[in-house]
């Protein structure tokens, strides 16, 4: 049992950016109604992975039929929804947007992330279900935020990175920013999570619901936040610089045995230095002038570099964390996904939960990141199919009979 | 202050260095909660010593490091290596709700001072331990420092995405964002922790692996393996059409996801055209063929800055943006119209702008109370005002080392 079993959050979530926030919150035991509808899926069920080229989303224009037969469960929807009930309603029909506004009555927690005035459109915006649930909280999460100039902007995960900061201080010196992907996405889903719990113990004590307007690009610039300082103190409009650091030489990753195969070292203090230098069997290069004290090594850290992946080319990254590791100077691999998934220490964590789901069968997923001693977080439930918790939440919840469940299908209602 | 905040009473203790664990805290800080940081006596946190410092001279008050990353906190200096030290710390920890502590897995209890020690002197007490690899397993007492940590999660090897050069080494993204993202997932974790405290009075310990905090925060890349036996690398793009353009002035970015993205797009350029042609109007062509496609689409993005690809686009109802340098940042409209700056005042470093946070609580604000405090500012407050100690009685703690 999580540490927020009786929570309950209902969520209108798209992609990543609402539904990875919804979904941490439902690892810690909150119930969470997803409400989608064929006229308005999320669009990762149209999402998939083209072994040649990454990711690929079903291309449609709006209204715009799926094609038959097309698969509306995917891996990546699986991903993002798990522990989460399914629900399938159409919110363009009135009848629709009552029986939504009868679920945020019974929740704690709205949490939406449509694109700007949809949920206005369909009359389930803030001022609207605060009228119902005085002490709701809700929050809305966006590129820029509910607010200002750039209120209606519509952005995705590298957006946010691009704004936000991260990507012009992310890449090689001499090359351009980066296009930073997924990590932007799920880091503010796990911020705007934290947003939410934070207002949940707010409710705790003073029974008062509120409004959260998350801004991902604002997420993304409190990531370089001591670059801003920087600025504000120095005038300095900071840029790349790799894996370098402003201090530590060594602090790179370097090239070892295999394809593509990389390990990070980080020497921070004389001490691992000389350890280092033990461990790797003080070469006489070692011994130079250039490498004697942490300021020359930081000065010609492009020679050194060169003459430590001499010694790292000789052997696996796995090789060189061991023996490095040993010798108590911190090395680790640069690790790739197949790495991560087939990992000794990650498999004695438990990083991969199989979960059964209703259409894709066996399903691996990682474990939620947290280990809580008292009230484990627990993947529990496979991701919904579309609507797949129709009859638990209209019936159970709502206290529909069948009937009129069936006839809220048959008028395409609930869809 | 009057102010309400959303953490009013709840009272923290951190024992934390450089950006995670201070993060972390630095997060509940500025919401309200009451953050009493414990550093070395004489040294203090890392972060003091690592800049960037004002006017490039190093000084243990001056870090922009230290300043962003202990925003709000009260800061208290304590030898807990010592019997006295030790007795204090649990003094502290009698009262509180929280613990965040960074040492290697062990180092506590060797100290007498772990979890088990803790919840029996407070069974309420939430104890958060943030380490590179978690509590337990095989690489449990490895050394890591962010930029291992950071590798450890993999997202070092897809960057940077769409690598001109593959020879080139996997990196990091900016400075220590991979910390602060282990940062805000221990704050969610912790917290979670804390409701469930305020229902049932009873505590307990938080395990946060930074390496599957960063596992979680890149699982999106990381299914695919098992799924097709693909992996992404450096050379990777998620969407091969669009993306990082050159601008006339820097980078803009081009992200189209959806039909009516493309036919926006091409309205935006003024329908030339190529994109009357398959090659722009076919979904599959234009994948299969598209580094035409995005050598047509840098000819427009090069013709314009990138502000007018990032508003002008975003107005014809495409997602574009810019990348933005610091300096830009600090100079955003958007981002001043939503008071997403705060000025803080600090007697080594004036007043200076600082960001504040991501959500606005529309009842509970954040809260700019005080900037980081001084190596052991609030000794007095604490050991003397809190804990009944005498000034004499601190005096003799002082001389000893032990505060």
């Amino acid at each position: 049992m999580g540490p927020l079993s009786g929570v309950r959050v209902l969520e209108f979530g798209m992609a990543v950016a609402g539904p990875h926030a919804c979904k941490l919150l439902a690892f810690m035991g909150a119930e969470v109604i997803k409400v989608e509808s064929i006229t308005h899926l999320d669009m990762l069920r149209r999402a998939g992975v083209d072994a040649e080229k990454g990711a690929k989303i079903l291309a449609l224009r709006p209204g715009e039929p799926l094609p038959p037969g097309v698969m509306l469960d995917t891996f990546v929807s699986n991903t993002t929804q798990l522990n989460k009930l399914g629900i399938a309603l159409d919110l363009t029909r009135p009848e629709a947007v009552e029986l939504a506004k009868r679920l945020a009555a019974r929740s704690d927690v709205v949490v939406e992330n449509f694109r700007a005035k949809v949920m206005e459109e369909y009359g389930l915006d803030y001022p609207v279900l605060r009228e119902i649930n005085p002490n709701l909280i809700m929050l809305s999460t966006s590129l820029a935020g509910k607010t200002g100039p750039e209120r209606e902007y519509l952005g995705y995960m590298e957006i946010f990175g691009a704004l936000g900061g991260p990507g012009h201080l992310t890449g090689y010196p001499d090359g351009p920013p980066t296009w930073i992907r997924f990590s932007m996405d799920t880091m503010s889903a796990v911020s705007a999570a934290s947003a939410i719990v934070t207002a949940l113990i707010h409710k705790q004590r003073t029974g008062e619901g509120q409004y959260i307007d998350y801004s991902s690009c604002e997420g993304a610039v409190c990531l370089i936040g001591d670059a801003l300082l920087d600025y504000a103190m120095n005038r300095r409009d900071q840029s790349r610089q790799g894996n370098l650091d402003d201090y530590m030489a060594p602090h790179n990753c370097y090239c070892c045995q295999g394809d593509d195969k990389w390990v990070s070292i980080v020497i921070g203090t004389d001490e691992e230095w000389n350890a280092f230098c033990d461990a790797i069997g003080n070469p006489e290069w070692t011994t130079d002038e250039r490498f004697s004290d942490a300021y020359s090594r930081w000065q010609n850290q492009q020679q050194m570099d060169k003459l430590i992946q001499e010694w790292t080319m000789n052997y696996t990254h796995y090789e060189v964390m061991d023996i490095l590791q040993k010798a108590g100077v911190a090395a680790v691999p640069s690790f790739n996904s197949p790495e991560i998934w087939g990992d000794p220490h990650l498999d004695a964590r438990g990083l991969t939960v199989i979960v059964d789901h209703v259409t894709l069968g066996a399903q691996p997923v990682s474990a939620p990141p947290w280990k809580l001693s008292r009230t484990p977080a627990e993947i529990t439930a496979a991701g919904p199919t579309l609507g797949q918790h129709n009859e638990y939440v209209f019936g159970e919840l709502l206290g529909l009979s069948q009937e009129e469940i069936s006839s809220l299908v048959n008028k395409g209602v609930i869809r | 202050m009057a102010e309400t905040t959303a953490l009013d009473g709840v009272k923290v203790v951190e024992l934390c260095n450089l950006a995670a664990g201070p993060y972390c805290t630095k997060l509940m800080a500025d919401l309200g909660a009451e953050v009493i940081k414990v550093e070395k006596p004489g040294v203090g946190d890392e972060a003091r010593s690592r800049g960037p410092f004002l006017n490039d001279i190093p000084h243990p008050e001056r870090s922009a490091l230290f300043l962003y990353l202990n925003t709000n906190k009260m800061g208290i200096t304590l030898n807990i290596d010592t019997k006295k030290g030790k007795a204090l710390f649990k003094e502290l920890i009698g009262g509180v709700d929280i613990l965040v502590e960074d040492k290697p897995p062990g180092m506590l209890a060797d100290l007498g001072l772990g979890y088990e020690v803790l919840s029996e002197l407070n069974p309420s007490l939430v104890m958060t331990s943030i380490t590179p690899f978690g509590q337990t397993g095989p690489y449990k007492d490895y050394k890591a420092y962010p930029l291992n940590s950071f590798h450890s999660g993999a997202e070092g090897f897809i960057t940077p995405t769409g690598d001109p050069f593959p020879d080139r080494p996997p990196l990091k993204v900016a400075r220590f964002a991979g910390e602060y993202e282990v940062g805000i997932h221990s704050m969610l974790a912790t917290l979670a922790a804390l409701y469930y405290q305020r229902a049932t009075g009873l505590g307990q310990q938080v395990d946060v692996s930074k390496q599957e905090a960063l596992i979680d925060i890149n699982t999106y890349e990381l299914l695919a393996y098992p799924y097709v036996g693909w992996f992404p690398n450096r050379a990777t793009v998620l969407n091969p059409l669009g993306g990082i353009m050159p601008a006339k002035d820097g980078y803009g970015h081009l992200a189209m996801y959806e039909e009516v993205q493309w036919d926006n797009l091409a309205k935006l350029m003024g329908n030339p055209e190529w994109t009357k042609d398959e090659l722009f109007t076919n979904p599959d062509v234009r994948r299969q063929r598209s580094d035409e496609v995005n050598e047509h689409l840098a000819e427009w993005t090069r013709a314009h800055t990138k502000y007018e690809i990032y508003h002008e686009g975003q107005k014809a109802g495409v997602a574009t943006g810019a990348y933005q340098t610091p300096e830009e940042i600090m100079d955003s409209e958007q981002l001043k119209s939503r008071g997403f700056f705060a000025e803080l005042d600090h007697p080594e470093v004036g007043r200076i702008t600082y960001p504040t946070a991501p959500y606005r609580f529309s009842k509970t604000p954040w809260h700019g109370r005080r900037a980081a405090p001084l190596l052991g500012e609030h000794n007095e407050e604490i050991y003397h005002k809190r804990l009944g100690y005498s000034k004499e009685g601190l005096a003799r703690l002082r001389g000893l080392g032990v505060v």
